[in-house]
């Protein structure tokens, strides 16, 4: 009697936990389903741009929600490539790296010398002016667009690279902050260190602080390269000549609905574009999540 | 800053060698040494504009031409006769309080969905992220005007629904929405904000809310949002002053112009019309200036009101 309670009340527990590991599972199968299936109507967007991309003209409009086309055209990226106006896309991308890439650089390593200035050196008003930077920070483009353009187009920058790029020679508040943030978290002992050591202020800053910054330095880096790539309303306002267009205006020219009509080139050279800002999302997700979660970058 | 260096000086007392006093001195030589990249740039392209675009805003002014003081006629066209004026406040605030709220809700699900430690999170998170990495590219607003053609992919998708899709982008009662839909399809940054706030979040808090008999939704209420405050506010704030910016997308998507009927003609593209296309840069430059004071109102308000709804930790609880 006693044993058969006993193996009645280990079977109900037997029972109990299989029925508890299916609950578990049907929970696990609810969650990925649902949560993966919003995932890829999120990316649904973007893989459709690059399914197009590789589809036939008598296909793109036609088999529309398909994200694998039946026969795979290469030719509108060779068709693409060749731009307008005698002006192929290597000119584009030329152009759009020379901005991305120094500007990038030019943003990352002034703000680096700025957060150093904010972090470690005592001045005086130097609350005045961190208070000031973080101001700008709220500040509308629109309000300094006009003025700006007015400075440059009286310097005879119009046309030029030097609109895009001499801005960023003076860092960016939200680099400067994150970089603020980061090296205040450096024990200021190794300063102390350095300085018995006989470093000077711009060797602290060179040889210690620098190097220990670098994951600052490559989220600020990230951002300001997507920033510059995406780009749009710089480019536009400062640069008419074709011949100087970043991806971004090529990309305008080249899609605007009045003229287009290759639109398999059309989403090819889109989909191009996008290359890079992915391959570096997928190398750095790390920092970029990490630096939005800290410090708030938008992205 | 004063309270802060005698902090330091105090930490020093065990060794005042003369060295480490002067390390802790004031240093105004190499501090604006180290400065000037940020200063001479802030002089130069934002103080500088800033006084000369308040000037400007009183003025006309065409660029060829030397600027004529005209006094507040600017600012009493913009308010009593320009139409497009109004048009294009009306969609950017329709836009701004529609499509910011709804980014900020999904952020807010997909981050509490994305907040456990499941397997395969992180691919999660990546996809979710993925179109805001995108973000305002120019590739992603050609698509776009695509996607909400006429015989475009969303009304191919709603004919296998038997729903007969409008004409998004030739109707201005519908053509808002699809930068309505791209904004709130774009909810990454927000996302990963809410996600690292969860994270920050007691499991203690869950636990006792437990023992007290609460359900999911009761925490929520009563621990996830009141905990959140702070960030939710954060995020509004950057969003809501990220949304009256709009600008390249309308630009893509209504080539240029805000059609169909002044429909995306959002503020910052009709301000970019006026001084770009018709070269009105006084007039544009008073369209900047009350575009500051908006968002300068409506983020003081926020701002005001938090003291309200947001939970400061240090306060003790609820």
């Amino acid at each position: 009697m006693m044993k058969a309670t006993e193996i009645t009340q280990a079977g109900i527990a037997e029972k109990e936990k299989k029925k508890a590991q299916k609950k578990q599972l049907f929970r696990a199968i609810l969650y990925h389903g649902s949560v993966g299936l919003l995932g890829f109507i999120m990316i649904y967007p973007i893989l459709w741009l690059f399914a197009a991309s590789l589809k036939g003209p008598e296909e793109i409009w036609v088999n529309m929600a398909s994200l694998i086309p039946k026969k795979i055209v290469i030719a509108n990226y060779v068709n693409g490539w060749k731009g307008f106006g005698n002006i192929t896309f290597t000119t584009f991308y030329k152009n759009s790296f020379i901005f991305a890439g120094i500007g990038t650089l030019l943003h990352v390593s002034s703000s680096a010398l700025v957060a150093f200035a904010f972090a470690r050196i005592k001045f005086v008003g130097q609350k005045f002016w961190f208070g000031v930077m973080l101001l700008t920070l709220m500040l509308p483009q629109q309000v300094l667009l006009i003025p700006q353009y007015i400075m440059f187009s009286k310097l005879g920058w119009v046309n030029t690279f030097a609109p895009l790029l001499v801005p960023r020679l003076f860092g960016h508040p939200f680099f400067i902050f994150l970089m603020v943030q980061f090296i205040r978290g450096i024990p200021k002992e190794l300063d102390d260190a350095a300085e018995i050591d006989g470093c000077s202020r711009a060797g602290l800053f060179f040889r210690i602080i620098l190097p220990l910054i670098q994951p600052a330095i490559i989220t600020a880096g990230i951002f300001s390269f997507y920033w510059t790539w995406g780009d749009f309303m710089t480019p536009l306002i400062y640069l008419n000549n074709p011949k100087l267009y970043t991806i971004s205006l090529a990309l305008r020219t080249y899609a605007d609905p009045a003229a287009a009509t290759d639109w398999g080139a059309i989403f090819a050279m889109s989909a191009l574009s996008l290359v890079p800002v992915f391959i570096i999302f997928i190398m750095c997700q790390k920092y970029i999540i990490e630096g939005i979660s800290t410090s708030g970058l938008k992205g | 800053m004063k309270g802060s260096s005698s902090q330091d000086v105090i930490g020093k007392t065990v060794e005042p060698s003369r060295k480490r006093k002067r390390h802790y001195r004031h240093d105004n030589l190499a501090g604006y040494a180290f400065l000037s990249p940020w200063l001479i740039g802030f002089v130069l392209f934002v103080f500088l504009p800033i006084a000369a675009s308040f000037f400007l805003a009183f003025t006309k002014y065409d660029i060829l031409r030397a600027p004529r003081w005209v006094g507040l006629a600017n600012f009493e066209k913009m308010f009593t006769r320009d139409l497009r004026y109004w048009r294009s406040v009306k969609v950017t605030f329709f836009y701004v309080f529609t499509a910011i709220p709804l980014r900020l809700v999904f952020a807010l699900i997909c981050a509490m969905l994305l907040n456990t430690k499941r397997r395969m999170v992180s691919v999660y998170r990546a996809l979710y992220y993925a179109p805001s990495v995108v973000g305002t590219s120019v590739a992603v607003a050609v698509m776009w005007r695509e996607v909400f053609g006429k015989e475009g992919l969303v009304n191919y998708i709603l004919a296998g629904f038997g729903i007969a899709g409008p004409i998004w982008l030739g109707d201005p009662n519908t053509a808002i929405w699809t930068l309505i839909v791209l904004a709130a399809w774009q909810f990454g940054s927000p996302m990963l904000i809410f996600l690292a706030g969860l994270k920050q979040i007691p499991p203690e808090l869950y636990e006792s809310a437990s023992i007290d008999g609460a359900d999911r939704w009761r925490k929520f209420l009563h621990v996830t949002l009141p905990m959140l405050t702070s960030v939710i506010l954060f995020n509004m704030v950057m969003q809501m002053i990220s949304g009256f910016l709009i600008f390249a997308q309308a630009f893509i998507v209504s080539n240029g112009t805000g059609a169909p009927m002044d429909s995306l003609l959002v503020y910052a593209l009709y301000l970019y019309r006026q001084a770009f296309v018709t070269f009105k840069m006084g007039y544009s430059s008073a369209m900047a200036w009350v575009l500051l004071l908006v968002i300068a109102f409506f983020t003081a308000i926020v701002f005001k009101s938090s003291q309200y709804w947001v939970f400061y930790e240090s306060e003790g609880g609820e």
